[in-house]
């Protein structure tokens, strides 16, 4: 098989805050009836990490379970158990009404760091990012200007930022002119 | 720019969001023939100056559908529920 290559080969930007593409990451995407004690169960099995609720991200080592919607959540895991992994989890849930697929190849990742990395959030998101209302383990489904996205933020109060992508290069520009130095907001 | 307040992710901007027209339309049952009914089931809609009942997708969030109250004079954004819960 070819070699994957992530869509901008691990770029990076020094701003007032630090931004890279963070390289291939597993994901798989997840649909079913959060209500139902299977597929929550076959979910955390499979990731060792507590069932996410609402706009909330939960990490286990190489894992995550994030957030994405009422029915929908997105697994991280490393990229070369991605189709391993996504097979596992749709044998587990085989006979129920749910969906998994590896989306790996089809995302791009982003990781932004630095204290005053809200200040570059709020400039493209129309979510609240303040420190009142976006805290570790939270995510937010959302845009970044004109992509959609989503964005989480890990213990550390870094955050991973998601995007299809066809739209990577674009939303690498964004991240770096947002976090232009000189450019901070002074809040 | 609206303010819509969803009630899965929070209050977002109306750029998160995709407008799925009048909600208070019924459709005609099934078994109905009169051509008048379905012809204002798929084609006529009013135009109101106030108060409006809509549909809004937060297409670039949660992905759910919501029913809104909105005022179409002063674009006032009322009261705002999923469209799979009863109003």
């Amino acid at each position: 098989m070819s070699e994957a290559i992530s869509v901008l080969n691990g770029a990076t930007f020094d701003g007032f805050v630090s931004i890279k593409e963070a390289g291939l990451r597993g994901m798989i995407s997840v649909r079913g009836d959060f209500a139902a004690a299977s597929f929550t169960k076959a979910v955390s099995a499979l990731t060792g990490a507590d069932f996410p609720a609402v706009n909330e991200a939960k990490f286990a080592g190489d894992y995550a379970i994030l957030w994405m919607s009422p029915d929908e959540l997105l697994i991280l895991c490393a990229y070369e158990n991605a189709q391993a992994d996504a097979d596992k989890l749709a044998a587990d849930l085989a006979g129920e009404h749910a969906l998994v697929a590896n989306v790996s190849d089809a995302r791009a990742l982003f990781a932004m760091s630095g204290e005053l990395l809200r200040e570059a959030l709020m400039k493209l998101t129309p979510a609240n990012v303040s420190e009142d209302a976006f805290k570790p383990g939270q995510v937010r489904r959302t845009r970044l200007a004109q992509a959609a996205a989503a964005v989480w933020m890990l213990e550390d109060g870094s955050v991973e930022i998601m995007c299809f992508r066809s739209v990577g290069d674009y939303m690498f520009k964004l991240l770096c002119n947002a976090a232009n130095p000189g450019a901070e907001l002074g809040l | 720019m609206l303010r819509i307040n969803c009630p899965v992710c929070g209050t977002r901007d109306e750029t998160e969001f995709t407008y799925g027209g009048d909600a208070t339309v019924v459709r005609p049952a099934m078994d109905e023939t009169r051509a008048q009914l379905w012809l204002d089931y798929v084609f006529n809609r009013d135009n109101p100056r106030g108060p409006h009942t809509e549909y809004w997708h937060h297409v670039q969030g949660c992905r759910q559908w919501l029913v809104m109250e909105r005022n179409t004079l002063t674009h006032e954004v009322g009261e705002c529920h999923l469209a799979k819960e009863a109003c």
